[in-house]
């Protein structure tokens, strides 16, 4: 366990993730123009922009659910390359939120948040349960340990797929738009977790349209659009003094509702 | 405004809808077409199914030892009874029988734990089912060791083959299929070319053609005194013939599974063996257990076919012991009693298998 936590932490630079003029292409659609990205041990960072802008595929590249073809990316100064050790390493330290929660039917939430630690880490049943439980009640829901994910609410899905992410130990988390399948009064306590995470110092990269945790808790926000980086800010300068025409038009679309 | 003091009283519900004359009213006769529909099929139940029981048990013969017994109109059981011993051992030696007998109780011992919620090792009693008994099997039948006489196969038949063939093609067959499956979906194209010839191969031609060629064209391939079992062969080319559908059954259940399973486990980082065994395989196979079932129901009728290449499976030899003249006509009781045999087992697996898919059941549904 301890090992792999040492082959990937920071660099000696501090730099937790570095994307270097990465580029990608889903047959001749280049999705992905040239990102340029650094994101420092226990930075927040709050990605937007509309629809189909790259959002998802920027960090999915990082755990490489995704492959850039062009450029480099480095985590805690590992480079994924198509190694898949090399990749299987980094995954482990990446925990990834996903919309549609993706938690697995066939196994009680006690088993969902078990089963990597198991698997991947080692650890004993016994210990990985212990652990699972203690992240459940850190989500609040200890009580649904032994139901499947079928039986349970959106927002408690999001916050089980949340614990379950949270039991590998992982640098750095990764959430594709965590709350926009949930049904507005669910939002906050899904949300709540996710704030409580970054007070706890954990590095996040966070793809969502929710303003107001923008706010509360990014330390950069950025935007993109059409696959490329538009602007990058602190949450404050972002949202009252926008550079871009097109940052300035988003903000005003949803700001509108 | 009136208040009712007195409670009225719960009555009896008038005797026109509840009974035996209510439900009949209710769901026999509640239109005159339904009236005509009920008549009619109380006629042929009179007509066909009266006259079957009383063929078969009113009328029928059970105590004997040969055709003399059978004296009355009705079926002559005695005929079953008396040749048992061939229907089920085949012509395995007599003094041998405890052996055969011993694997039909090691089955059963082993099978009877997995229809029960909860039974201490229910896992790993299957997992030896699957496992370990085959090889056991293979000693206790084929002999030539631990001072047992060996018995060729050529003597092996009846239901003991009849089972021997679908238990060895029902546990390899699932375990290749699954590989093809997994292997025709796979990234690497050299894999997936292969494993969508060999399936389509072996799904385009017929079970027989497959036996004949085991049988007869083979041996012409094999060098010059390399002979192995006629039953290994046939076995070998059930096996195969039958993964290739259960690759195919298999493959329906991976599709369906969504895209986002996968990507959670690689998430998480599991590599390919275990997102596959842990997330993706429980799931895919879970959903299509009907269809595996199927393809095993398929497959045990199948296994009748090596009476082709002359292997005595249950009916081929259901079908020597007719023509026996020592006997009148038995032929009905003996092709009612193979059909009955099969229809035993197939019926289990289908009750099983519906059992299976509720209990797996998690109440997910997206
Ligand atoms: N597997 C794929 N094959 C081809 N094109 C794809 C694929 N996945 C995504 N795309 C395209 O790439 C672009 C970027 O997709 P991406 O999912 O990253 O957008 P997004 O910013 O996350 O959008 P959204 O807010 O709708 O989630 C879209 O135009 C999409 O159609
Ligand atoms: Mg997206």
């Amino acid at each position: 366990m301890t090992e792999a936590i040492e082959q990937v932490s920071t660099a000696d630079d501090g730099l937790m993730i570095e994307m270097v003029d990465v580029h990608k292409w889903y047959g001749d659609f280049h999705v992905l123009r040239k990102i340029d990205l650094e994101v420092k041990k226990g930075e927040r960072i709050v990605i937007c922009g509309p629809s189909g802008s790259g959002k998802s595929t920027m960090i999915r590249c990082i755990n490489r659910l995704e492959e850039h073809q062009r450029g480099r990316i480095s985590i805690g100064g590992v480079e994924l390359t198509g190694d898949l050790k090399n990749i299987e390493r980094i995954r482990r330290e990446v925990g990834m939120v996903f919309q549609h929660f993706n938690l697995f039917p066939h196994l009680t939430v006690l088993e969902n948040l078990a089963l990597a630690p198991i698997w991947v880490r080692k650890t004993p049943r016994a210990e990985a349960e212990e652990i699972a439980m203690s992240y459940l009640e850190r989500v609040k829901i200890p009580e649904q340990a032994g139901k499947y994910p079928g039986q349970l609410s959106g927002g408690q899905q999001q916050r089980v797929a949340i614990a379950r992410s949270l039991c590998m130990n992982p640098q750095i988390m990764l959430f594709d738009e965590p709350t926009s399948a949930l049904d507005p009064e669910m939002i906050k306590e899904v949300l709540d977790v996710m704030v409580e995470l970054a007070h706890d110092g954990m590095t996040m990269l966070c793809v969502t349209h929710e303003m107001g945790f923008a706010k509360t808790v990014a330390n950069r926000v950025i935007f993109m659009d059409e696959g490329q980086i538009i602007e990058e800010n602190e949450p404050e300068e972002f949202f009252t003094r926008p550079q871009h025409d097109r940052t300035k038009l988003f903000l005003s679309q949803i700001l509108e509702h | 405004m009136t208040i009712t003091t007195v409670n009225q009283p719960s009555l009896a519900p008038p005797a026109t809808s509840v009974g035996v004359v209510g439900w009949m009213r209710q769901n026999l006769f509640s239109t005159p077409l339904n009236g005509g529909l009920t008549l009619l099929a109380a006629a042929l139940i009179y007509l066909l199914v009266v006259p079957f029981f009383q063929w078969a048990i009113w009328n029928a013969d059970w105590i004997g030892s040969d055709q003399s017994a059978c004296t009355s109109d009705g079926a002559c059981w005695v005929f079953i009874l008396a040749r048992m011993e061939l229907f089920i051992y085949g012509f395995f030696p007599t003094t041998e029988y405890w052996r055969v007998d011993l694997v039909f109780a090691l089955l059963a011992v082993l099978i009877v734990p997995q229809f029960f919620e909860r039974f201490p090792h229910k896992g790993w009693i299957g997992l030896f089912t699957l496992t370990g008994f085959p090889v056991a099997v293979y000693f206790l039948l084929v002999g030539g060791s631990f001072g047992l006489e060996p018995v060729e196969s050529g003597k092996w038949g009846g239901l003991m083959l009849t089972l021997v063939l679908a238990f060895v093609g029902i546990v390899a067959a699932l375990p290749i299929g699954i590989l093809l499956a997994l292997g025709r979906r796979s990234d690497m194209p050299v894999i997936r070319t292969i494993c969508v010839c060999f399936i389509e191969l072996w799904r385009g031609v017929p079970l027989i053609s497959v036996l004949f060629m085991a049988s007869v064209m083979l041996p012409l391939f094999l060098p010059e005194g390399v002979n192995f079992d006629k039953l290994l062969r046939a076995l070998i080319g059930i096996v195969l013939f039958q993964s290739a559908y259960m690759a195919e059954v298999i493959r329906g259940g991976l599709q369906a599974i969504p895209k986002g399973q996968y990507e959670a486990a690689r998430a998480l980082g599991l590599g390919y063996w275990k997102s596959m065994s842990l997330i993706i395989l429980p799931q895919a196979l879970k959903l299509v257990i009907p269809g595996i079932v199927n393809t095993f129901i398929a497959l045990f009728k199948d296994t009748t076919l090596v009476l082709i290449i002359g292997l005595l499976d249950i009916l081929a030899s259901v079908q020597s012991a007719i023509v026996d003249p020592a006997w009148g006509n038995v032929s009905t009781e003996g092709y009612l009693f193979a059909a009955f045999s099969f229809w035993i087992f197939c019926f289990s697996m289908s009750r099983y298998s519906q059992a299976l898919e509720k209990k797996l059941e998690t109440g997910y549904s997206r």
